[in-house]
């Protein structure tokens, strides 16, 4: 009894082996060069990502490898360096994230506005409102239900500062807190006729999806700007700081902020570019001669 | 179709690399008698319940650049994901493999072990006689990452073109309110496994 096994054992691991080693050849190695951005869920899911990248990445031949997150999370995966450039939507965090040495060179891209949206019935009456935590007031006060992101993202940010301003916890049987992305809180609210504070980008692509409308905006309160932070390759000297600046350049650049202001699925626009006139405000998303939006959390 | 692919070949590498520690480390434990034994099938017992979140969280914490593996810069890669899903599928395919040997007819072994095969022929033997069984825990552990999601969200990050598989862009369909996509995607899912497994099918029984 020599060799009893070799040509069974070939024929039972030989198929084995073959197709580890074609896997193996014919994974996607790193031809292009490539960066990571963590960003937020906003603007993946409002599809600006889907028209704003292929044109950096064809004329440099890289690769943007796009991580749709909540703001906190995005901004945590770069302070972890798990990233090389981040683009997100809170303006408090974002300076705590420059301040604390994580990033540098933040830079203003575009901006919406937040609005709250909900049952065309409206029982809370927010329609009625004159301000957003008047609003938020309201929505307690009836009891309606409302779903919250609950994930440290940055509309989820805003919204506690918004309670915060109208010195309401909320807590109880109407508050839902989903843990979830800005769509599935916008279905949720669709399914369960609640109410939910949304950045207006999201809910027109989400439009004709789910039956809420649109029932409190112009609120100065809710101007939500977006900025673009790289990585600080001091403290991460393995990131792509070269390509991150260039894609900061593009972005805040002629063609990427054209890019923008054009993307209007729908006939209508998602997001205002900031980057070539910083002190430009947006005309139509606010209210008409109103006064200037103010920083994150400082209402009256 | 890039998806599927990606799903395809992430999983299936996965596996190939768990059978090759998970099968060798079954027919050790099948076969081999040592104090704790039963401490370690116990514990391989459990690991086949490791939530895949856990699992996720476990090897980010371990290949993030703040983790002792960031060097290698895995996170949100192809092979960070084949990493996790190769620890999901290590338990099964080991605890598989286990339960094909103790199967087997005692007196192979002792067969075996007159004619004077050492402990890496005995093992080759008791794999080839037990095929079917083994057979029949690579495609459990094959099954078990390609319909995970928490270890291909976490790691992979969901990325276009590079990461997203079938259950990752499932998962970011439903989110997206665009449940027909889903659930088609849903349903490429199970071809995809059917297909796998005929395949596997005929393999055994080509080999008698």
């Amino acid at each position: 009894m020599k060799h009893p096994f070799p040509p069974r054992a070939a024929r039972f691991a030989a198929p084995l082996l073959a197709i580890t080693l074609l896997l193996t050849a014919i994974s996607p190695a790193g031809a292009a060069e490539r960066l990571r951005m963590s960003t937020t869920t906003s603007t993946e899911n409002s599809g600006l990502l889907g028209v704003l990248l292929p044109p950096f990445e064809q004329a440099n031949g890289v690769k943007v490898d796009v991580i749709a997150v909540g703001t906190g999370k995005a901004l945590k995966l770069g302070e972890n360096g798990d990233v090389d450039v981040v683009f997100v939507h809170a303006r408090g965090a974002e300076e705590k994230f420059v301040a604390d040495g994580f990033g540098i060179d933040r830079r203003d891209v575009m901006h919406n506005d937040f609005v709250l949206v909900g049952p065309a019935a409206d029982p809370a009456g927010i329609a009625k409102a004159a301000r957003a935590v008047d609003a938020l007031a309201r929505i307690q006060h009836a009891g309606a239900p409302f779903v919250s992101r609950g994930d440290d993202s940055g509309t989820h940010q805003k919204e506690r500062a918004l309670w915060t301003t109208a010195r309401i916890k909320p807590a109880g049987q109407w508050y839902l807190e989903a843990g979830q992305g800005m769509g599935a809180v916008l279905t949720i609210a669709n399914e369960k006729g609640a109410y939910a504070l949304t950045d207006r980008g999201t809910f027109i692509a989400y439009r004709d999806k789910v039956g809420l409308k649109v029932l409190f905006a112009g609120d100065p309160v809710l101007f939500n700007p977006y900025g673009i932070i790289a990585v600080n390759p001091a403290r991460h000297p393995h990131v792509n700081h070269a390509l991150a600046e260039k894609l900061m350049d593009f972005i805040t650049g002629p063609e990427g902020q054209r890019i923008i202001a054009g993307y209007r699925p729908g006939g209508e626009a998602l997001f205002f570019p900031d980057a070539l006139a910083p002190d430009a405000l947006a005309p139509i998303t606010l209210v008409p001669n109103g006064p200037r939006p103010a920083g994150v959390g400082s209402t009256r | 179709m890039g998806i599927v692919w990606t799903s395809l070949w992430i999983a299936a590498t996965a596996t190939a690399l768990a059978a090759l520690i998970g099968v060798p480390a079954g027919v050790l434990v099948a076969l081999a008698r040592f104090r704790g034994r039963g401490a370690v099938l116990l514990g391989l017992n459990t690991l086949m319940a490791l939530p895949t979140v856990v699992v996720g969280l476990f090897v980010y914490g371990l290949i993030s650049r703040q983790g002792p593996l960031g060097e290698w810069g895995l996170l949100f890669t192809p092979a960070g994901i084949v990493l996790g899903e190769c620890i999901l599928a290590l338990p099964i395919i080991a605890n598989l493999t286990v339960t094909a040997v103790t199967a087997l007819d005692p007196r192979l072994l002792a067969t075996c072990r007159t004619l004077g095969g050492g402990p890496a022929r005995v093992g080759l033997a008791v794999v080839l006689e037990g095929r079917h069984g083994v057979l029949a825990a690579l495609v459990a552990g094959f099954g078990r990452v390609v319909a995970e999601v928490g270890v291909a969200m976490m790691l992979g990050g969901n990325i276009r073109w590079y990461t997203r598989t079938m259950t990752t862009a499932i998962a970011l369909e439903t989110s997206k309110g665009e449940f027909v996509l889903g659930l088609a995607l849903g349903l490429a899912l199970l071809g995809v496994a059917f297909a796998v497994n005929a395949a596997l099918f005929t393999l055994r029984g080509r080999t008698p």
